[in-house]
């Protein structure tokens, strides 16, 4: 194998990565404040998908891309993405707050059911596969006898900005400063005087929108979409969240971005079928060397 | 005797007699796969309910179980029975494998490493040739005890139910043994626990090895009872349906699993009237069921420790007032 042949896996594994970070990051924001695998994370990446293809189909005619219209929808599939996991935290888990964290995990598959099945019993939307009703311009340039697309440089310039931007507001604000207090210690950040439910509700709804986000640009990439997608691209963003260290957006996107490649190599090089076992091999080892993760802070076990 | 016993023998002589009842094949066969989520639940209850391990890849254990029984029955020609201990071996070496590493982890990233255990031993008998690939294997021999070959769907209602009792009366006692106080302690405070002299790491890996054998033991009699086992039947689903059956009933209860299994598997059937919809209205009561109840339909009763601290409480308080008053005599 010469790193030749291995380069333009590598590349196809960074737009996979780019969607599975964007998704992660929700992932890991949420399991830093809660303690919970949120399982219907996917399933609001999901959701959104179907909500931003209606939208496209009712404001397309026939299949020409028009990017205005692309951008406003992404902006409200991002909103629906963010209201969307806002309310299932509202309805769902803020009731269950005080129970055991495995009781509220059992609610989240069961939200992810009622996500997956509400979606195949809406006859608009359904079990098939929906052609995604706009295709990107194959117009870009070659590398090496490879052709890239424009598109393809966008939607991964969209994820880094995205993530750049909530890595600045946990990290540089006050609102940030706030979750991280909660994500440490909840009753002590509700002494300090901050609204955790509030703080609790806008993680939700960050962790929403990118995956709303997610959810158009890689539609777009993939060009299709069905309603069992979101569960298992969930999982995988689970997977690279806790490889990249979970409960940070840096990790969670480095892990994303290295899950995806790894994914796309192993792929290229022992064929689709061992890619699943390639991902968890290199998860587990990951782990076994460094037990908190890529970029984990040295957390002490609790005393 | 304990007061759940009559409720239990009640409970088994009526199952015993369900299939002459019914008289239905559709029935029993769902009744008999109650019976084998009951058994992994029961299985899983070691890790999750009593040792308090998050394990989101229990559906490795049956695998083993069901690929060493089927590839030694089908291509060696063995007994089922005989296949069992074998199985049962290779799940434990499964066990220990999953479990080291762990030790050394975060609890948090229990869940994710189970979960990719689960998925990787699916992902190897799905492509590798020997174990029958995405077809899996068919034509496993059917269990025969003592001479007796059994084929029907009522007679492996019975195996199970048997395997079921069985499980439910170990568990009980390991429960109250010193393995299971010592899980328990684990559970409530791993620190406080060690501290106590018990070694945290070794409880946890038997915890994993417990869960295992039960595991096994299921996934081998599975695959007689079905003929032909196939690698869908062994993925995250499946874990998942286990956990998912453990804390609805109630972690850490016995009755709990039991009645947890009993609800994750013949819910969605009784919702069957809905059609496509079914498995909409089986979320919805999912939820309901854990915001309404989060602590289970059937949450696990102490031991009886509580009492018992109390009363060495009361005598240590006894002696140390009888022995001050020793020294208010010897006093001049």
């Amino acid at each position: 194998m010469t790193w030749t042949v291995v380069i333009p896996d590598i590349v196809a594994g960074l737009f996979l990565g780019a969607f599975l970070a964007l998704v992660a990051v929700g992932y890991s924001m949420v399991y830093g404040i809660l303690r919970l695998i949120n399982f219907a994370h996917g399933d609001f990446y999901m959701v959104a998908a179907f909500v931003s293809y209606t939208l496209l189909a009712a404001v397309t005619v026939g299949t020409k891309i028009n990017w205005g219209n692309v951008v406003w929808v992404g902006i409200v599939t991002m909103i629906a993405g963010g209201v969307l996991a806002m309310s299932v935290e509202r309805l769902v888990y803020r009731p269950m707050r005080r129970a055991a964290i495995l009781s509220v995990m059992i609610a989240a598959l069961g939200v992810s059911q009622v996500l997956e099945n509400g979606v195949l019993n809406i006859p608009a939307w359904g079990s098939n596969y929906l052609p995604f009703p706009v295709t990107p311009p194959s117009t870009g340039f070659n590398v090496d006898g490879v052709h890239y697309t424009w598109t393809q440089v966008v939607i991964v310039a969209i994820a880094a900005v995205l993530i750049a931007a909530v890595w600045w507001i946990v990290n540089r604000t006050m609102l940030g400063t706030a979750m991280r207090a909660v994500a440490q210690d909840r009753a002590a950040a509700t002494l300090m005087g901050i609204n955790t439910d509030r703080i609790i509700s806008l993680v939700f709804f960050i962790g929403g929108a990118l995956a709303g986000a997610a959810a158009v640009t890689s539609s777009l990439y993939y060009g299709q979409i069905n309603y069992l997608e979101g569960f298992s691209l969930g999982l995988q963003a689970f997977t690279a969240a806790v490889m990249g260290g979970i409960g940070n957006v840096a990790g969670a996107a480095v892990g994303g971005l290295l899950l995806g490649i790894l994914e796309s190599v192993g792929t290229g090089q022992f064929g689709a079928q061992w890619a699943l076992l390639f991902a968890f091999g290199a998860l587990v080892l990951t782990l076994w060397l460094r037990p908190t993760g890529l970029l984990g802070e040295r957390v002490a076990q609790r005393v | 005797m304990h007061p759940g016993l009559p409720v239990a023998l009640v409970a088994l002589g009526v199952a015993a007699f369900l299939p002459p009842l019914v008289q239905n094949t559709y029935v029993v066969s769902v009744a008999m796969q109650v019976e084998i989520l009951m058994c992994l639940a029961l299985g899983l209850n070691f890790v999750v309910g009593l040792c308090g391990m998050l394990d989101l890849g229990f559906a490795a254990f049956f695998a083993i179980g069901s690929y060493t029984t089927g590839l030694l029955s089908v291509d060696l020609h063995w007994p089922i029975l005989a296949t069992v201990p074998l199985a049962v071996v290779a799940s434990l070496i499964g066990a220990v494998f999953i479990g080291t590493p762990t030790l050394r982890l975060r609890s948090d990233y229990l869940a994710v490493i189970t979960l990719g255990f689960g998925e990787i031993i699916q992902n190897i008998v799905t492509n590798l040739n020997q174990t029958g690939g995405p077809e899996g294997i068919s034509g496993i021999a059917p269990l025969s005890v003592a001479g007796l070959t059994i084929t029907s769907t009522a007679g492996y209602f019975y195996v199970f139910l048997v395997l079921t009792a069985v499980f439910t009366w170990v568990s009980y006692r390991v429960r109250r043994s010193r393995l299971g106080r010592a899980w328990l302690a684990i559970r409530e405070d791993e620190d406080t626990a060690q501290a106590m002299g018990i070694k945290v790491h070794n409880f946890k890996l038997y915890a994993y090895m417990a869960g295992s054998v039960y595991g096994s033991i299921t996934g081998s009699l599975y695959g007689a009872a079905f003929i032909a086992i196939a690698p869908p039947s062994f993925g995250f689903n499946e874990s998942l349906l286990v956990v998912m059956a453990v804390a609805m009933g109630g972690i850490g209860s016995i009755w709990g699993a039991l009645l947890g299994a009993g609800v994750v598997i013949a819910s969605p059937e009784i919702f069957r009237q809905f059609a496509s919809a079914r498995l909409l209205v089986f979320g919805v009561l999912l939820v309901l069921i854990m915001v309404l109840r989060p602590q289970g339909i059937w949450p696990e009763t102490g031991l009886g420790l509580e009492r018992r601290a109390r009363s060495v409480a009361r005598s240590v308080r006894g002696f140390a007032r009888s022995s001050t008053h020793r020294s208010d005599e010897g006093a001049p």
